[in-house]
């Protein structure tokens, strides 16, 4: 059998067509590693990833990359940028450039941390939720349905005030929070497949839940999954940087959302010092954006129902006619 | 012999591939259709038929590319594209979309979706008049008029089908193009809706296209029948003499696939697939599964030979005087 | 039918689905509404033979196959499988017997997870069954898909679904319903859904499997299929069997009104015939809402007073064989 790129098949005779028992008519592709190609293939996705990859490695290495100490004065309040510090220095004389890429490091951290809470409980309870149905369905709606109402700030200060303000506890309050728009996103999704024809003809093989959940239902689930979690990143990032904003965060961590925070109570504006004040705020939108550039081509691609190319105002061409003779 | 209505003169239909190529759907079909006539146009799935009506609507798709002429009533509708065609639409030339039945917009009432094609085309001074026109559009097609106020929801699945023919039939156009119209009905149900379909021809004096894939709904429903494969029409006629005289072994063995009610002989299913479209053709595109295929068939072209009362068909064992002799 | 030809016998089997009432049904307190959606069915299906149940959506036809395959379940009634009654069996004690009873579905394009190849899909039962070592599941793997006619195996064994057409799929589809080597094989619009030059391919290969000693029950809308395949029909409306016999004779003589305007309205091949067709004025009506009396009466064309009054059984016609059987007082 004569080979050709790994997903395609290439015709087996000279002729135009593949013969056999109704042999095929049309040969599609399959996305094999949907992830891969949209990655390569959007643009903006691209981007984003590089984005999201120089900032995780400025996070990794920041011990190597930072110039100076994060939290130790080296020179003048609100020292304007030059030639020694990039960034020029904040409010205590630290350096803005060396507390922006150690605040790389808490912000991904949670980030990362927090949208996987977000997503191993909001998965998890879609996934029970849109298999097993019934009683267990509703009884976990009615959870997920709390939990929405809550308003997010209030329990964001009441949490900091009864458990502390550490890091670990922003990460918990972050997955508490935004795990319910997880869990229904992979609740209708799971319903969706658990009624396809192939999962019912499982079943009246006899399949067991163990069979039907892992081998049929989750490879469908994952992909939406893993582009709903890194839109919940997009999020996490942001819940921090205002958690800190509010006061709530750990103050010894200086996160992106925290420089803003000292920007404010330092009073920045009036000094004029604008380079405590953007480079967090732009590092963050900027971030931001990486992961929505990302986790929108990811849905993009997975549900080509919401591509809106057929709205556009380009309308058919007219080849010009060629009036043929009878050459048949 | 009624005038000429609509004449279709090498048609060709070409999309956009995403990874560059081009997909020849349409490969130069050319008909003429008489006024009162109804045609079938039939084929499989793939074999360019929705498309070749689409062209003529000019509601082809961004990627699509047409050439060639559809001429109603002397005017060549596709000269300048969307340009020339859109104020046919809907006015001389109407269409019943494949799933028509599907398509409407759950929360608006059915009246009010039959009028709108009206209203936007003008044919309608106002709100009154349309209204007025559609009760006895709805009347027309064998629905109560005051079911105008309900919503499509409250019809049962042949009401809608008649329903969007109704809408199809708002601005009294010449030509009806009716794509699979029965094609997810009950048998019963097919049936009035084809019976309804022939009155409406016959009482408004419409010209009708059917496409379908289904052989004998065209066998009795249709006068004439073009019977396309691969995007180009293989052979073309009256019903009775595609099915007692075939001049084209794809129309033969067509008919041989489908099952009779009556009728015992074995019915048999062809081979293989369609070819792809995207690629360039040598020979006749049915030469592989054809159970006649010879010796040119695989490299040469048919031509297309005429015979008598309007019958024509491209393959090669037309042009051998004394049968032909299998590969 | 010899006791040991039959494989399913199913008696007076009634399966009803309720209706959502909603809230504002809830608090008005209006009557739980039912789909009376199977009312009383009666067959059986012998190995070697195939029955097509025929009829309109709506009449039951799937909810019959599905209560039978246990996808449903029933409200009253009796399914016999080769002696043993399958209505009170426990999940545990029905394992067994989901070997022997297999189905095809309709949609070729869905019955397939797209993720699994052939291969996959085809082990499935098997891995679900306890087939045997690696050497004998792939053993029986290439029988069941040379059985279902795609040969060579090794062509077809690693491809996935998108790179088959649909009737490659539907054989999948079969062959993976084969490698249990099931004695009945329940069918449900197996073709209604491929190209019609597909179609016949398909419907042979049915029947060379019931040649080999399976039983088919088929399901179709298409009397001119089950004409040409099925060796018995059964008239379905409104959730009961109306006509039923020899497939020839209820297409060529038959006797329920129903069945005689359903038959002159398929559409035939020849355009010359041109019978006039006998059209039944509105639509199947609602089987939540089941006419009283006759459930044909209010579309039938010789309705007469009685018909409201009685619902009638199916009685042997007149002048036909004893196996032609209709639901008629005006026979």
């Amino acid at each position: 059998m004569s080979s050709g790129p790994p997903d395609q098949i290439v015709p087996l005779n000279e002729a135009n067509v593949v013969v056999g028992p109704d042999a095929p008519a049309e040969i599609t592709v399959r996305p094999r590693s949907l992830i891969r190609i949209v990655l390569l293939e959007n643009r903006a996705a691209m981007i984003g990833t590089i984005i999201l990859v120089i900032t995780t490695l400025i996070a990794i290495f920041a011990g190597v990359l930072a110039p100076h100490s994060p939290t130790e004065q080296i020179g003048p309040v609100y020292a304007p940028p030059s030639s020694k510090w990039w960034l020029g220095l904040d409010d205590g004389g630290v350096d803005m450039l060396s507390q922006m890429i150690y605040g790389a490091r808490i912000s991904m951290i949670v980030g990362f941390a927090g949208a996987a809470v977000a997503m191993i409980i909001g998965g998890g309870v879609g996934i029970i939720s849109g298999y097993f149905g019934g009683r267990t369905d509703i009884a976990l709606m009615r959870v997920t349905d709390y939990f929405l109402v809550i308003p997010d700030v209030p329990l964001m200060i009441v949490f900091a005030a009864v458990f502390g303000r550490s890091l670990l506890n922003i990460i918990i309050i972050i997955g508490i929070i935004y795990w319910t728009s997880t869990a229904r996103l992979i609740r209708a999704q799971v319903k969706s497949v658990r009624e396809r024809v192939y999962v019912k003809r499982a079943q009246s093989l006899g399949a067991g839940h163990n069979r039907l959940i892992w081998k049929h239902v989750m490879p469908q689930v994952v992909p939406l999954l893993v582009a709903n979690t890194v839109l919940t990143i997009a999020t996490a990032i942001f819940a921090e940087t205002y958690i800190a904003f509010l006061g709530l965060s750990d103050p010894t961590k200086s996160s992106w959302g925290r420089l803003i925070q000292n920007s404010l109570t330092g009073g920045a504006i009036f000094h004029n010092a604008w380079w405590a004040v953007v480079p967090p705020g732009l590092a963050v939108t900027v971030v931001i954006l990486a992961c929505t550039m990302i986790g929108q081509a990811l849905e993009d691609a997975l549900n080509p129902r919401l591509k809106v190319g057929h709205l556009s105002v380009r309308r058919f061409r007219v080849r010009p006619f060629s009036a043929r003779l009878d050459t048949r | 012999m009624s005038r000429e209505l609509l004449r279709v003169e090498d048609l060709h239909v070409w999309f956009e591939l995403d990874g560059g190529g081009e997909l020849h759907a349409v490969q130069g079909i050319s008909f003429q259709l008489s006024e009162g006539e109804r045609m079938g146009l039939v084929g499989e799935s793939g074999c360019g038929k929705t498309t070749s009506i689409l062209a003529m609507m000019g509601l082809l798709p961004p990627n699509a590319s047409v050439s060639g002429k559809v001429i109603l009533d002397g005017v060549d509708m596709l000269e300048k594209g969307e340009e020339t065609v859109a104020p046919h639409r809907w006015h001389d030339i109407a269409m019943i979309f494949q799933g028509a039945m599907n398509a409407f917009n759950p929360v608006k009432t059915v009246g009010e979706q039959i009028a709108e094609p009206m209203l936007l085309h003008g044919t309608a001074s106002g709100k009154s008049v349309a209204s007025a026109r559609v009760r006895e559009l709805l009347e027309l097609v064998g629905i109560s008029g005051s079911r105008a106020t309900r919503y499509p929801h409250e019809f049962s699945g042949g009401m809608r089908q008649r329903a969007a023919i109704a809408m199809a039939l708002a601005c009294q156009p010449k030509v009806l193009l009716a794509d699979e119209p029965t094609t997810a009905l009950d048998v019963m149900v097919q049936a009035q809706i084809l019976e309804l379909l022939v009155s409406l021809t016959r009482d408004l004096g419409l010209t009708m296209i059917l496409v379908t894939h289904d052989l004998p709904v065209v066998a009795q429903v249709c006068d004439r029948a073009a019977v396309m494969y691969a995007g180009r029409i293989a052979e073309e006629g009256p019903t009775s003499t595609l099915y007692h005289d075939p001049r084209h072994p794809y129309t033969r063995m067509l008919f041989a696939a489908t099952p009779d009610l009556y009728g015992d002989d074995a019915v048999i299913s062809i081979p293989g697939a369609p070819p792809r479209l995207d690629r360039e053709l040598a020979g006749c595109p049915f030469q592989p599964r054809c159970d006649s295929a010879f010796e040119p068939c695989p490299t040469k072209e048919p031509r297309e030979r005429s015979f008598d009362g309007r019958h024509r068909a491209s393959c090669h064992l037309n042009e051998v005087p004394t049968g032909a002799t299998a590969v | 039918m010899s006791e040991n030809g039959t494989l399913l016998e199913v008696s007076d089997l009634v399966t009803r689905y309720p209706v959502a009432r909603g809230v504002i049904g809830t608090i008005a307190r209006r009557p739980r509404l039912q789909v009376h959606a199977v009312e009383g069915v009666t067959f059986s299906v012998g190995a070697g033979e195939m029955l097509a149940l025929v009829g309109e959506s709506g009449c039951g036809k799937t909810t019959t196959a599905q209560t039978v395959m246990r996808m449903v379940e029933e409200d009253s009634g009796q399914i016999r499988f080769r002696g043993r009654d399958l209505t009170g069996l426990s999940h545990r004690d029905l394992r067994p017997i989901r070997r022997e009873m297999q189905i095809i579905f309709q949609d070729p394009y869905e019955s397939l997870d797209p993720r699994f190849r052939v291969r996959d899909t085809v082990e499935e039962p098997l891995l679900i069954h306890g087939g045997g070592s690696a050497a004998e599941r792939t053993e029986k793997i290439t029988e069941a898909l040379v059985r279902a006619g795609l040969t060579p195996p090794d062509l077809y064994v690693n491809r996935y679904p998108h790179e088959l057409s649909g009737g490659q799929r539907q054989r999948v589809a079969i062959a993976a319903a084969l490698v249990l080597e099931p004695k009945l094989l329940v069918a449900d619009e197996p073709v209604s859904m491929l190209d019609v030059s597909v179609r016949a391919g398909i419907l042979s290969l049915l029947d060379e499997l019931r040649k080999s000693g399976l039983g088919i029950l088929m399901i179709t809308h298409d009397l001119s299929t089950a004409a040409h395949f099925a060796d018995r029909i059964a008239v379905m409306y409104l959730g009961r069997i109306v006509e039923e016999g020899p497939a020839r004779e209820v297409v060529r003589s038959p006797r329920h009104p129903y069945t005689k305007a359903l038959v002159s309205v398929v559409p035939k091949r020849d355009p010359r015939d041109r019978t006039v067709p006998q059209i039944l004025k509105g639509e199947t009506p609602n089987p939540v809402h089941v006419p009283p009396g006759c459930r044909f009466h209010p579309r039938c064309p010789i309705a007469i007073d009685a018909c409201q009054g009685t619902d009638p059984a199916l009685e042997p016609v007149p002048g036909g064989g004893a196996e032609h059987r209709g639901a008629c007082i005006r026979m």
